[in-house]
């Protein structure tokens, strides 16, 4: 009885982790996409590339029909929209642009491995697609399989990552431009006017991208204007330990009026330890606060006054890409190859409602 | 001179029986980073007593910080040690694990809407439900080892990869907030106490697994099926059982655990939560001298094991070592400790002291 | 040094912490002689080699060897075998998975290429050379254990060296193996080799050593040519004491009553397990002392397991004082009163790094529950009350069990079995590899044991062991009980005839 009992709900653990190990690495579904929340959970149960392989076509025959005819065929390689914040909002962006009604028919496959991306990218091309949009989990091993798109007359979009490969091998490139936001930021920073910046630097993964382009914006300024580093160091995205920062040096009884950290969740950390300290922060408070990402519950945070900034990386690249190929389409051609996205910085003391909406990821 | 003799073997003999001691590592180890820091700067023991922006009374200090955040690892550690005094092998899906125990927790105290204005279920009721789910992942780790006889590492290799994904699953990948300030206790202060409350649910844990080690044969029953299977096996054990039974414990540690982080920021980031609290728990184990190929271990000198990388975290934190540069740090001082740690290296040392020590001594009483 | 010496050991000293395990031993080893190294478990037998093939660093003392002017210094294993002292263990420490010729050149092949076949045609001359039945290019655990055995010598032999030391070699092989073995170390000898042969068999001794050096409690009590020293004076000189006479334990052993109508203990019927034996029927009764005798592979162990639950059961019944019981795992057997002492010390008895104490109450407290341990101080009891009783040698009940001589681990193990307090004891092979000094020992308990009512089942490669303890003997031939000898049966000659298929 005992092993029956355990029997079955090992079964029942199985079946779980087997289920959720399928959506995790590269999962393809042909979605004739409706709407984004029903298009995302049909991609959970399509295990395989097989099955849905099967039934794609009789979904590409289905789906002209209901619209005017006029479909445009993509393909979308991403990564794991579980991956981050940030990627859920790309993918669920994208989901919401590329839509039947908008007069595409899209597929999606995702995956954090390249060999897993690249292959993904060959079926589409197979399958005749239009146009093929790429963020891609690495930045080598390209050039062959877009030689062949090309080939097939399929055109290349890159959205968020760029890829060490020919320009000529894609019609554009649309990325953030990590430095700028960090530019932007110290911009800001240095607009208040403080008497002295006593600054606590919480920097993400050492040699991401967004490390290094937000870092060297405060670098540069911290050497130019005279700034003060109270502490730098890499929190690695991690609240808890950018936690443990602050609190390392509210204990050492160093003064400080500044912290820049390099994402939301560390922001989030320093200030549970300012808190903690009972030190005021915020709008007209003992410190200032400025975070990275416009995670929505950042932004009210902003709106609360209890953060100063927060700087955006622009997750919401469909509305870009979507002119480009209108572009296409119409005959025009993209002047530029390289599309660096607006991206806004956000001041407590401005924020609305509305921007909290809009913005927030 | 004669009772001075005996005592001088006393002493030496005394000495080298404590070196020989499992614990006697990770205390050196503690011991040799307090001196660290008491002569470098006093007042990294500095701990002061104020009020949080709460007004609620609250110690703070860098002691204090390595009593609060050492906890989750302390108490992972017990299931680890567990675990690798059974099977001769680690569990490294615990990071992952804790990010779906605390997604469980969060997905039952939020219901359907990722922002509720009030608690869907009481606390106690999503810590249950947490505690029945990583028993069970801990189950699927303990069924592919103990009956499948899947290399450890290899087995808990599949939640290492997929648990991440199934935590952003289970709350169909939105970011829980909760707003409910109670949640918040067990990994933050209870008001009125200026402990960190992380540090009594890990000292809760402690005197549990104490108890548990003093009542059952657990302790007895795991090493002797990590030291010898099929002997064990003839003298009436279960050795798969008590695989299993390890994987099991081990659930629960992780849900605790993930109950704690959760509640520090009441909140959740799927891919940064516990990330790589598995290498650290495997290093506890490993800095308490214990063999990692499984067999005798110490509970305790895990335990110390595990607030001796906290400590060691916080001192390079207070020493405001360069980013790039702490990997490193933290690298060097591990691999010291890991080989002083090393019973070869120990039985060094116990028979330097005894060659050193007469003529010291000597010398001393002269 | 000695003309002819090719090792002289002087005034070694050796201690452990609360255990002076050498204390100023001399030893003399010729060219081309034989020489065994005798002692009781814990006389310092395995202490001297170790120190002597570096395993151990000496406290003090000199070892000199020959064309050497000055004292060596040994600090490791490797430095033993630079100087020609190689050693070859009871238990093979080759590689089973890698082929004979490998396991020859492991280790000590130059440069990073290897001419396979150049290694092969080598392998292959050495081993003709010492008539060794193997081929280069077979797998090691193909061989049997004497052939692997041999090849460790042959691999010895090849690195040119002067001292061979073999630890218990004989342990594990039959008759045939051993006279096979013993050929080859004469051949040896005639080489001009230097052998040191440990052994617990007297037998072996007398036949092919040529000196004998005795040691007794980590001191050195002589050396002795084999002529002078005839068996008697030799176990008396390793004992400390007279010895009457070994044959004093018979007569003390219950003649077996065919017309004994009683209630078997145990009985089983058709009982077959999944290690390839064939149903077989058994019975023991209250007080009865019997055994299964066959050759190596004949599957008596087989059986015992069978009966204690520790192979698989695919059929057959098994009944405890008349009503069936089922016992498909060892605990089963266990809560029904039976103990099992395995064949295996190492790989199924001890639990190495246990203390003395745990190993000792660990079967009684798993069938005392999980959640009811003993108390420090019971289990010090039981342990302590046990080391007095069985004269177990240890540091204390703290000592981890490996630490300790095989035949204190055997009677360690035995210690488990009695507290559990069975009905019915197994003891498979429980004298092998141990000193006489236990093996008498432990014959003379199971005797008493059988005399206050338990029931033993005694099984021993030493058939005069068999003899004088057991009433009755199940003998085995290729997997299958082919015989029961009881009364005036019971000797050698109808053992012999009826293992071999004689008339029965």
């Amino acid at each position: 009885m005992k092993k029956k009992l355990l029997a079955a709900i090992m079964a029942a653990a199985m079946v779980v982790s087997l289920t959720a190990c399928g959506s995790a690495p590269a999962q393809e579904a042909a979605a004739p996409a409706e709407e984004a929340a029903p298009a995302e959970e049909e991609a959970a149960p399509a295990e395989e590339a097989a099955p849905a392989e099967e039934e794609a076509p009789a979904a590409e025959e289905a789906a002209p029909a209901e619209s005017t005819g006029e479909t445009i065929k993509v393909g979308i390689i991403n990564n794991d929209p579980n991956e981050s914040g940030y990627r859920t909002a790309n993918d669920k962006d994208l989901q919401a642009m590329f839509t039947a009604e908008n007069g595409y028919e899209a597929s999606f496959a995702y995956s954090n491995k390249n060999d897993e991306q690249i292959a993904a990218a060959q079926k589409f091309i197979q399958d005749g697609v239009d146009y093929l949009l790429l963020s891609a989990a690495d930045t080598a091993g390209w050039d062959s399989v877009l030689k062949d798109a090309q080939d097939a007359g399929i055109r290349v979009i890159l959205f968020d990552r760029t890829i060490d490969a020919d320009e000529s091998l894609y019609e554009a490139s649309i990325v953030s431009d990590m430095a700028k936001e960090g530019e932007t930021a110290v911009t800001w920073l240095k607009g208040q006017g403080l008497e002295e910046y006593n600054i606590i630097h919480l920097q993400g993964v050492m040699g991401s991208a967004a490390q290094q382009g937000r870092t060297g914006a405060l670098d540069a300024a911290v050497a130019s204007d005279g700034w003060n580093l109270v502490t730098q160091q890499t929190a690695e995205w991690n609240a808890e330990k950018a936690q443990q920062i602050v609190q390392s040096v509210i204990d050492s009884g160093a003064s400080f009026n500044v912290i820049y950290a390099e994402n939301d969740d560390m922001a989030k950390g320093a200030v549970a330890a300012l808190d903690k300290a009972n030190i005021p922060h915020g709008v007209g408070k003992d410190v200032i606060v400025m975070g990275f990402d416009c995670n929505k519950w950042a932004l009210e945070e902003l709106l609360a006054q209890n953060w100063n900034y927060d700087g955006q990386c622009n997750p919401f690249q469909a509305s870009y890409i979507d002119e480009i190929i209108k572009t296409i389409q119409s005959g025009g051609t993209v002047a530029e190859k390289t599309i660096i996205m607006d991206e806004k910085g956000f001041d407590a003391t401005e924020i609305t409602q509305e921007d909290v909406d809009k913005y927030g990821i | 001179m004669k009772s001075k003799e005996t005592n001088k073997s006393n002493v030496s003999e005394f000495f080298s029986k404590i070196v020989r001691r499992q614990v006697f590592i990770p205390i050196a180890a503690l011991l040799l980073l307090a001196i660290f820091n008491l002569v470098t700067d006093p007042s990294f023991y500095k701990i002061t007593f104020g009020y949080n922006s709460a007004g609620n009374p609250v110690l703070s200090g860098n002691l204090m910080t390595i009593l609060d955040s050492g906890s989750e690892l302390a108490i992972l550690a017990i299931g680890m040690t567990l675990v690798t005094a059974a099977t001769g092998g680690q569990d490294i899906s615990v990071g992952a694990a804790i990010a779906i125990s605390g997604s469980v927790i969060l997905r039952v105290l939020c219901g359907t809407d990722s922002r509720p204005e009030t608690l869907q279920a009481p606390i106690i009721v999503a810590f249950l439900v947490a505690c029945v789910v990583a028993m069970l992942f801990g189950a699927f780790n303990g069924v592919l080892v103990a009956y499948f006889k899947i290399q450890p590492m290899v087995a808990t290799l599949i939640l290492f990869t997929a648990g991440r994904s199934i935590a952003a699953w289970i709350n169909n990948n939105e970011l829980p907030i909760i707003n409910e300030p109670s949640f918040g206790y067990f990994g933050g202060f209870i008001p009125g106490i200026p402990i960190p409350t992380p540090f009594f649910i890990a000292v809760i844990c402690m005197v549990i697994i104490a108890l548990v080690l003093r009542f059952t044969n657990l302790g007895l029953y795991t090493q002797a099926v990590g030291i010898n299977e099929s002997s064990s096996r003839l003298n009436g054990l279960n050795p798969a059982f008590i695989k299993f039974l390890t994987f099991v414990i081990l659930g629960l540690c992780v849900a605790v655990a993930g109950l704690i982080k959760v509640s520090r920021f009441s909140t959740i980031n799927y891919s940064v939560i516990a990330k790589d609290i598995e290498m650290d728990a495997i290093l506890a184990v490993a800095l308490g001298g214990n063999a990692l190929s499984g067999g005798k271990f110490s509970m305790s000198a895990s335990i110390l094991g595990a607030y001796v990388i906290q400590f060691l975290m916080t001192t390079l934190y207070k020493f405001n070592v360069k980013s790039d540069a702490l990997p490193a740090y933290k690298a060097v001082v591990v691999i010291v400790l890991v080989v002083l740690s090393a019973p070869i290296v120990r039985e060094w040392l116990s028979s330097m002291w005894k060659k050193i020590k007469p003529e010291g001594q000597g010398k001393e009483v002269a | 040094m000695k003309e002819k010496a090719v090792l002289e050991m002087k005034n070694i000293h050796k201690s452990f912490p609360g255990v002076r395990a050498l204390q100023g031993v001399d030893f003399t080893l010729c060219e081309g002689e034989i020489h065994a190294l005798m002692g009781e478990n814990g006389a310092g037998k395995s202490t001297l080699i170790k120190v002597l093939t570096g395993v151990y660093g000496k406290d003090e003392g000199e070892i000199f060897l020959k064309g050497k002017d000055k004292a060596v210094a040994i600090h490791s294993p490797q430095d033993a075998q630079r100087l020609g002292i190689s050693t070859v263990y009871q238990e093979i420490t080759l590689c089973p998975n890698l082929s004979v010729a490998e396991n020859m050149f492991i280790g000590r092949t130059s440069g990073v290429c290897q001419n396979w076949r150049k290694m092969n045609t080598n392998a292959d001359k050495i081993l003709q050379s010492l008539d060794i039945p193997a081929k280069a290019t077979q797998q090691l655990a193909s061989c049997s254990i004497a052939v692997q055995q041999m090849i460790a010598i042959a691999r010895a032999v090849d690195m040119d060296c002067k001292v061979l030391i073999l630890d218990e070699p004989t342990s594990s092989l039959d008759e045939q193996e051993v006279e096979k073995l013993f050929r080859l170390m004469r051949d040896l000898r005639a080489r001009g080799v230097g052998i040191i042969f440990v052994t617990h068999f007297l037998d072996q001794v007398y036949e092919v050593c040529d000196k004998i050096t005795v040691l007794r409690d980590g001191k050195l009590v002589g050396e002795y040519e084999i002529k002078d020293l005839p068996r008697v004076k030799l176990v008396s000189k390793m004992l400390g004491k007279e010895l009457n006479d070994m044959s004093d334990i018979k007569g003390e052993s219950k003649p077996y009553d065919k017309n004994d109508r009683s209630e078997p203990v145990f009985e089983a019927n058709g009982l077959v397990s999944n290690a390839g034996i064939k149903p077989f029927n058994f019975y023991i009764k209250k007080g009865e002392v019997n055994g299964f005798t066959g050759l190596l592979g004949s599957g008596r162990s087989e059986c015992v397991r069978a009966i204690f639950g520790a192979d698989r059961v695919l059929g057959g019944t098994v009944k405890m004082d008349g009503k069936e019981v089922k016992i498909g795992k060892p605990l089963d057997a266990m809560k029904n009163g039976i103990a099992y002492l395995p064949e295996d010390r190492k790989v199924d008895g001890i639990v190495g790094d246990l203390s003395v104490r745990e190993n000792i109450i660990l079967a009684l407290q798993v069938l005392k529950g999980f959640l009811k341990p003993f108390t420090k101080a019971e289990a010090n009891k039981f342990a302590e009350d046990y080391i007095k009783l069985l004269g177990i040698k240890t540091a204390s009940a703290d000592t981890p069990i490996k630490s300790l001589s095989g035949g204190n681990q055997q009677k360690a193990i035995l210690a488990r079995w009695l507290l559990t307090d069975p009905k019915y004891l197994i003891l498979d092979e429980p004298t092998r590899g141990i000193d006489i000094g236990t093996k008498i020992d432990i014959q003379k308990l199971v005797l008493k044991l059988a005399s206050e009512g338990m029931s033993v089942t005694f099984i021993s490669s030493e058939t005069d062991e068999m003899l004088r303890t057991c009433s009755r003997l199940v003998v085995m031939r290729d997997r299958k009980v082919v015989g029961e000898l009881s009364g005036e049966e019971l000797s050698q000659s109808m053992i012999m005839s009826t293992i071999a298929g004689g008339d029965k």
